[in-house]
């Protein structure tokens, strides 16, 4: 599984390496609805240590789609709304 | 993985997008590398950009370093005049300009990182334009346009995704960059004016400086007036004497009428 974290790049992950990662996504989206800032920053941080940690660098000239798409670490609430917003952050 | 899918979402949805544009797919191909190239040109701006900014925080940040040793010396200086008050004025501001000074170093740390985080981007990206533009060559040689749409699918939305990644990371950066120019102007203009030589108080100018100026000038005078006392010493006795004049032997009658014309001429 391919996941890419913005503004780093693309990771190769196991599947189950992933499995951990869904209570960490649960918070962020839990911290994202209730605008809970210090929550959504440890969940992020915590998230993206875990694919970092557990992943490696997929082949940087590979033209491959990631499965999964997260934050870059430094971004706030706002910006991940901005990203979700569809029109918002991402350049077409 | 609801937020991950979600962003994930929309990205591919983009991609696709930008896929339908073309009515045969093989043009979408040499469209979507035209804009490959100027996102890559983009981001060497970017680059350019975020460093020229970094660049300008750090002139700035040697500017108040200046400013800061002067005080310092200034404070110095004052206490050396036996000014304690002085001193701790001098001292008060240099305090503020180091939380100014601090300030200024995690901006340029932020653009450091930034310009840093862009010269990767640049890096992705250079390497994916490279291997979409080999495939693209390859699916325009091989395939019928029937053929080829699956196959440019996978290209267009692998590199899709990459641009996308990369036009944020633009965006982000521009952000900052114009967050911190906003800064650095008021900075520069405080500069300028010279009321960053008090960081505590507006308009008061640099009066330290002026205070101690006066003293050291007035200080220099009465030692150059000592200085003069100690080496005119012999002349100023025969001055005490009465006629300055009065060995000078021969020219003393044409002195002694030059000396009536000048009092005497006035009257």
């Amino acid at each position: 599984m391919i996941v890419r974290i913005l503004g780093e790049g693309q990771y190769d992950l196991d599947d189950h390496a992933l499995d951990a990662l869904n209570g960490l996504d649960n918070q962020i989206e839990a911290a994202i609805e209730s605008g809970d800032e210090e929550m959504f920053r440890t969940a992020l941080s915590g998230l993206l240590a875990s694919v970092r940690a557990s992943g490696t660098h997929h082949d940087m000239d590979s033209l491959d789609e990631s499965d999964l798409i997260l934050p870059p670490p430094d971004a706030t609430i706002d910006e991940v709304r901005q990203l979700l917003g569809d029109d918002g952050l991402i350049p077409g | 993985m609801s937020l991950m899918k979600r962003i994930s979402l929309i990205f591919r949805s983009k991609a696709n997008r930008a896929l339908d544009k073309a009515e045969d797919p093989r043009e979408t191909l040499d469209y979507s590398y035209q804009r490959q190239l100027e996102l890559l040109s983009k981001v060497r701006r970017g680059v350019a950009d975020v460093a020229t900014s970094r660049k300008r925080v750090e002139l700035q940040v040697n500017q108040l370093e200046q400013q800061s040793t002067k005080l310092q010396g200034q404070a110095e200086k004052a206490i050396g005049v036996g000014r304690e008050d002085l001193a701790r004025e001098a001292l008060t501001r240099k305090s503020g300009l180091t939380s100014q000074i601090e300030s200024l170093k995690e901006q340029r740390a932020t653009l450091q990182g930034e310009e840093e985080k862009l010269v990767l981007a640049q890096q992705r990206l250079q390497a994916k334009v490279e291997a979409f533009r080999t495939r693209k060559e390859t699916i325009k040689a091989t395939y019928t346009a029937a053929e080829a749409q699956t196959r440019i699918g996978e290209a267009m939305s692998g590199i899709g995704e990459e641009m996308g990644d990369v036009g944020l990371a633009i965006q982000r950066a521009e952000d900052k960059t114009a967050q911190m120019q906003a800064r650095g102007q008021a900075i520069d203009e405080l500069i300028a004016s010279g009321a960053l030589d008090d960081a505590s108080q507006v308009n008061a100018g640099d009066d330290i400086s002026r205070e101690l100026d006066a003293m050291s000038s007035g200080s220099d005078v009465e030692s150059e007036l000592a200085r003069l006392k100690a080496g005119n010493a012999p002349q100023a006795i025969e001055a005490g004497d009465g006629d300055i004049l009065a060995d000078t032997d021969t020219d003393s009658d044409e002195v002694a009428v030059r000396r009536e014309t000048s009092e005497g001429g006035p009257a």
